[in-house]
């Protein structure tokens, strides 16, 4: 089993040369959270990650939670490590400093996220769906409601679930069903609702549940779905947990991975109705859910991203150790890690997992600066940025993690399929996140329809634009690496431009041809994307060894970006393709031919 | 009571160390630096005091580069109270560091000071012992508990085939051992108060101290690799093992 041990450099090489901590740090409210506080923070998060978390991942696995006389048991030492994170306040790292939290900038939050992530999927989840509770109440609620959840959600004391998924409203949530009748000053709420991330526990003294539920005379589909709090005990006058209210976990799922995480049916109103509050304005429900959306997401595409890393270094460890065979140009048997084709997988997984990560961290940065940037206009474009690359990060992220995961296993070769060496657990574990919060055909419609076809592509023009620019500088940089570098990311770049044209004109004649390139149209942009953040750490690595400093760790940066131009990129090229030439064949044949 | 704590910066104890390529020295290149584990406990001792009401104020100290600065700000997100850095290039040995210490001690006046009981990257065990030489303090070596009374430090120490209790006046000198404690997680909140709170850089030469090093260092070479273990059929023949080749029993 192998050790977590969190990239601290690859991450701060990431926020500093790559997504721009020093503008971001110069935003107003974040002076303070420059380089030398993001390496005190990672650091010590590291810390946490790889000594508290990280030896839950295998207990987590193997117990699971499990609901035992109606009771949600959690595995060993999950508790107590959650009670640790509370204590150590890591909760709050992003949240207002007004209920507790640090206020740090994403681009601090977000690779603390990853590490949890790497460390312990299943355990992550918790403090991840706390969040989203909580940002619906920061940005929906009222200020009795803020004031009665939120310092408790921030610290972590209470946990938050978002509850929107019935048994016949999955990706579709028009088809909600569950009911709020209005009584007195708050609602009564029925209904069943499934895929309750960490939906019941007893590891703290309350739950906050925001359920979506229709009101008595709303009217159908996504514009009748209102947003409630619903607390697991309601609060007594002086805001402490009084008495249970009316909702029930039924069950818990059995699942491919994570299994750590309780995953509940929750039954709302078995008896007279849960008793819940409505947040914001009637029917609005739905909106708010997709305010808290690019968060969400971004936080899955990370989850690729970490568990990458994960399956990286034990494969990596294992490949070091694992003695097998005499390689090519050596006498005798040695470690795996001699023979060309591990080699091969290593590098495949290490190049894709430092391009996931740059391109989820820029997207971080970008968030910040659409927050915080003093002029308004450069706000706006940072936000039409942060809308485009959201769907990538999380489509592209995550199913890139299918293939780096399943290379772990493959680099253990039959120990891999054992569960015993763990890799088998990051390949099942990483197997959800392409599904939840939206699946990749979701994604890549949004990436399609919302963010380029409904503006003719504008904002991805200007990104062309700007991978463009940056890659010719990449390329006037001395040094033949620098001009292979630039020359297959400038392919790259041409491909992505003709088949983003294309489907502007396709759409324009049969959305539905479109449409059918869709997900190869996100993988494209996320590789080319990815081929970009790879061209841009090269010549970052470059400028620290013209300066003389240490060189391993940045000519590994150049040398990883060519391995990623010319073992990752040329899939540019085979996307490009079917989304120019594919579609037809995609639909075909008639439903009835299948 | 004001608890001085030194705190050196050394090579990660994760990292697997190695000589550099000429062998000249050790590879610390590229390596993951972090606190002395052994200076953790001791911040971590000063803190607890701290906590129980027994000690006023920490002042945690290193010396070396501005790149120790990281291990004091780790030594104030735990939560000492300020630090000092004594900046130098050189590396110093024990002996240096002990009278640069004392130099601190004249100017801060602590009852006590806690020092880890060795570095693991020296491993010379000597820095906290000649500092209560040069004091004339009583010192408390290899501590697993401490506690401070009304007329001074009980201190129980780890000793071959047992544990010593020893009663010492203050002001004293105690070092550390692993057992006297496990150092706590830093909190976020902490670490974003550590940025605020004082650390000053005083450059070595203003203490006037002669740190000439004493030492000649003939040559480094790193541990013999291990060679290939045997499997023995039976008990009988490992003991005629460990009897005649090994000559161990």
């Amino acid at each position: 089993m192998s050790q977590y041990v969190a990239p601290v450099r690859d991450m701060l090489f990431v926020m500093q040369e790559l997504a721009g901590l020093a503008e971001v740090s110069a935003l107003p409210g974040w002076e303070d959270a420059g380089a030398e506080l993001a390496e005190a923070v990672l650091e010590e998060a590291g810390r946490f990650a790889g000594e508290v978390i990280a030896p839950l991942n295998v207990v987590g696995d193997r117990e699971g939670s499990r609901l035992v006389d109606g009771k949600v048991a959690v595995p060993t030492g999950f508790a107590e490590a959650y009670h640790q994170f509370v204590e150590a306040g890591w909760g709050g790292i992003s949240s207002p400093e007004a209920f507790g939290g640090q206020s740090l900038p994403q681009l601090l939050a977000k690779p603390v996220t990853e590490m949890w992530k790497s460390a312990c999927l299943a355990f992550s989840l918790c403090p991840m769906l706390t969040q989203g509770a909580l940002e619906a109440l920061l940005h929906h609620g009222t200020p009795e409601q803020q004031n009665a959840y939120l310092a408790k959600l921030v610290s972590g004391e209470w946990t938050g679930t978002m509850n929107l998924t019935e048994p016949q409203a999955g990706s579709d949530l028009s088809a909600v069903r569950s009911r709020a009748m209005p009584e007195d000053d708050h609602y009564r709420i029925f209904g069943s609702k499934i895929f309750i991330t960490w939906g019941e526990h007893d590891v703290t003294e309350n739950i906050v549940h925001l359920v979506l539920a229709r009101l008595p005379d709303a009217p159908a589909g996504v514009k009748g779905i209102s947003l409630f709090v619903v607390p697991k005990y309601l609060l007594n006058a002086d805001g402490t947990p009084g008495t249970r209210n009316d909702v029930q976990c039924v069950s818990l799922e059995h699942k491919l991975g994570i299994h750590g995480s309780p995953t509940a049916v929750l039954a709302f109103g078995e008896s007279a109705g849960a008793i819940g509050y409505l947040v914001g304005e009637p029917n609005r429900g739905l909106e708010y859910m997709f305010t808290m959306m690019n968060h969400a997401r971004l936080a899955v595409g990370l989850e690729g991203v970490a568990i990458s890393e994960r399956a990286y270094q034990q494969a990596r460890d294992y490949a070091r150790e694992r003695v097998q065979g005499r390689a090519l140009g050596h006498e005798s048997a040695g470690p795996i890690i001699r023979h060309p084709d591990v080699r091969r997988m290593l590098m495949t997984m290490k190049s894709q997992a430092e391009a996931m990560r740059a391109l989820a961290y820029v997207t971080a940065a970008y968030m910040d600066l659409a927050a915080r940037h003093t002029d308004p206009a450069e706000r706006a474009r940072y936000q039409s940025r942060v809308e485009l690359l959201t769907p990538v990060v999380k489509g592209w992220c995550t199913e890139t993690a299918q293939e780096v995961a399943s290379l772990g296993v493959q680099v253990h070769g039959g120990m891999g399929f054992i569960e015993e060496t763990g890799a088998a657990q990051h390949l099942r574990d990483a197997r959800i996140t392409t599904i939840y919060e939206g699946t990749t055909g979701i994604q890549a419609n949004d990436l399609l329809g919302r963010k380029t076809l409904r503006e003719q592509g504008r904002t991805l023009l200007a990104l062309i634009e700007e991978m463009r620019a940056d890659t010719a500088r990449v390329g006037a940089l001395d040094g033949e690496a620098f001009r292979q570098l630039a020359a297959a990311q400038n392919v790259a770049i041409k491909e992505l431009e003709g088949a983003t044209r294309h489907l502007i004109d396709a759409a324009s004649v049969d959305p539905q041809l479109a449409f059918a390139g869709a997900v190869p149209y996100l993988m494209l942009l996320g590789t080319v994307c990815g081929g970009w953040q790879m061209v841009r750490a090269a010549a970052a690595a470059q400028a620290h060894l013209a300066a003389g400093e240490s060189a391993a760790f940045y000519r590994a940066k150049i040398d990883t970006a060519l391995f990623y131009a010319d073992h990752i990129l040329p899939r540019a090229m085979t996307h490009a393709h079917v989304v120019r030439h594919g579609a037809r064949a995609t639909l075909a044949l008639d439903e009835s031919a299948f | 009571m004001k608890i001085v704590v030194p705190v050196k910066r050394v090579i990660d104890a994760n990292v697997k160390v190695r000589l550099k390529s000429d062998g000249s020295a050790v590879d610390s290149d590229n390596v993951k630096m972090s606190m002395n584990p052994f200076d953790e406990i001791a911040v971590e001792e000063a803190i607890r005091l701290k906590e129980a009401g027994v000690a006023g104020e920490i002042v945690a100290v290193s010396i070396g580069s501005d790149a120790c600065q990281d291990v004091l700000r780790s030594a104030l997100a735990m939560g000492a109270d300020r630090a000092l850095l004594i900046r130098t290039e050189a590396v110093l040995e024990p002996l240096a560091v002990a009278k640069l210490l004392r130099e601190v001690v004249a100017r801060e006046q602590p009852q006590l000071v806690i020092c880890g009981k060795q570095s693991t990257d020296g491993d010379a065990n000597q820095a906290g012992q000649m500092l209560a030489g040069l004091l004339g303090w009583p010192q408390a070596t290899f501590a697993s508990k401490l506690d401070i009374g009304a007329d001074g430090a009980t201190v129980t120490r780890e000793i071959d085939g047992g544990l010593e209790i020893i009663a010492v006046t203050l002001p004293a000198v105690v070092t550390t051992d692993l057992r006297l404690n496990s150092p706590r997680y830093t909190t976020l909140p902490n670490i974003m108060k550590a940025k605020k709170k004082p650390l000053d850089v005083i450059a070595l030469d203003e203490f006037g101290v002669d740190t000439r090093p004493r030492l000649t260092t003939l040559g480094l070479a790193e541990p013999a690799a291990r060679s290939a273990g045997v499997r023995v059929a039976d008990v009988a023949e490992l003991l005629a093992k460990l009897k005649n080749e090994a000559k161990v029993i």
